[in-house]
């Protein structure tokens, strides 16, 4: 079936992009085939694994439950814009030193879902920290390493205003 | 990307700007359109094309449908209310502490974001919150299609699993629930495998206590059967009577007559019918002490 294409205009890491797309394409695969930027890791493909995590004005979203269309307009943010190799951003830093990582896969979504976190959530626990985190999987760490370094990013952030 | 790599099967998408278009390219797609707010359920089902529909109709930018309101003793909650809304609302907060209490157990923070309160009830998964909290506060759906509008009971909206009452020209514009007067003690209990899952089994419960016995009971389930569950048995046969272990004991030998769970690869039967019991245990002495406290005037 002939499908519609559609053209957005979206921001991403505050690099405006225009494209014109067929309206299934999801926002993971826009990201990743379209502009390239393939930082954004895809995991399950179903909103299970969070490794396809971005946020959207903001917020996380899983870039895999959302079609690129619906991006329109949208200010789109992604590891891409969190630091370089030679210079990481203060997360990828936490998880340098605290060993949060191990083979990678699902870093980047940890990485965005935590932006998210230390943008709006209150984190004064361990408990709420792993419940932030449950969305994420992670097969090697055991979680422990990336509780670490997101209780240390806490504890830098001080309390929610 | 080629054809054959697109995850979704192809379908055209319409961004409606108003409930009206929405309603109109819906019945015009005549039963293979879909509406899509949050996406959080609809958007695994089409990528895995369990789901194929001809046309997507977003809602998400029709203005007025993201607000929670309170009219009289009813709080309505528009189609495109997130649950992060619903979570930190205020409104909800005072009005409808055990709701307040239930978004604890939704999802995870990012599907919260973005999935929908109206969206979760009309996806009708028999073990999710939000149908059952539907269920619990007598809630009142709302449907528009170009028929007009309609308000469908939750006690006649939940047909079967997965399955709701909304004809295919139907979507839900705004559900409407009981706010709860404030002397109303809950107790809101869920079992899953892991934090945010989905429920192995749950329970929410609220009550009065009036004249030293436990007054407007209501008592609701979920993961136990196809669709959410209020079981009248039980209201009637904690009505009127105080919470002792005698009564908590009668509840749980009541409730394994009167649910029939399915084995799946989570639970058995017999697993879900003795978590079942646990929990109403649990939330019905919730519910008492806090109806106690709330009785007597302090802010519990």
């Amino acid at each position: 079936m002939p499908e519609k294409k559609i053209t957005l205009s979206v921001s991403v890491n505050g690099v405006v992009h225009t494209a014109t797309v067929e309206p299934r394409m999801l926002l993971s695969d826009f990201l990743r085939h379209e502009l390239g930027l393939t930082g954004t890791h895809v995991g399950c493909e179903h909103g299970v694994c969070g490794a396809c995590t971005v946020l959207l004005d903001g917020r996380s979203a899983r870039s895999c439950l959302t079609l690129a269309v619906q991006a329109d307009g949208v200010e789109i943010e992604t590891v891409e814009g969190q630091g370089s190799i030679d210079r990481l951003g203060r997360i990828q830093e936490a998880f340098r030193q605290h060993h949060a990582l191990q083979c990678g896969f699902c870093t980047p979504g940890f990485i965005m879902a935590i932006t998210d976190m230390l943008r709006h959530h209150p984190l004064e626990s361990d408990d709420q920290i792993r419940e932030a985190l449950s969305g994420n999987i992670c097969r090697c760490t055991g979680y422990e390493h990336i509780v670490n370094a997101v209780r240390e990013l806490a504890k830098e952030r001080g309390p929610l205003t | 990307m080629g054809d054959d790599e697109m995850k979704p099967a192809p379908f055209e998408y319409f961004a409606a700007r108003s409930a009206a278009e929405a309603a109109e390219a819906l019945a015009a797609a005549n039963g293979d359109g879909k509406i899509i707010a949050g996406g959080q359920s609809l958007m695994p089902m089409i990528n895995v094309r369990l789901v194929k529909p001809t046309i997507l109709i977003d809602i998400n930018r029709i203005a007025g449908l993201d607000r929670i309101e309170k009219h009289g003793e009813r709080l309505g909650i528009g189609a495109t209310v997130r649950h992060r809304m619903t979570a930190t609302d205020a409104l909800v907060h005072r009005h409808i502490p055990i709701l307040h209490d239930a978004m604890h157990h939704v999802a995870h923070l990012t599907v919260r974001n973005r999935g929908t309160f109206c969206g979760s009830v009309c996806h009708a998964d028999p073990a999710a919150e939000m149908p059952m909290m539907t269920l619990l506060l007598n809630g009142m759906v709302t449907a528009l299609s170009i028929r007009g509008e309609r308000r469908i009971a939750a006690s006649e909206f939940f047909v079967g699993s997965l399955m709701t009452a909304l004809e295919q020209d139907e979507f839900v514009t705004s559900i409407e629930i009981d706010t709860l007067p404030p002397e109303t003690g809950w107790g809101f209990e869920e079992f899953s495998r892991r934090h945010g899952d989905f429920a192995l089994a749950s329970v929410a419960t609220t009550l009065r206590i009036i004249d030293g016995v436990a007054r407007d009971v209501r008592f609701g389930m979920m993961g136990v059967g196809e669709t959410p569950l209020r079981l009248p048995d039980i209201e009637t046969l904690i009505e009127g009577q105080t919470i002792s272990e005698t009564l908590l004991q009668d509840v749980t030998e009541a409730l394994k007559e009167l649910l029939h769970p399915n084995t799946d690869i989570h639970a058995s039967a017999d697993y879900r019918r003795h978590l079942a019991g646990a929990l109403a245990r649990r939330a019905l002495r919730d519910a008492w002490a806090r109806a106690t406290l709330r009785k007597d005037g302090a802010n519990a």
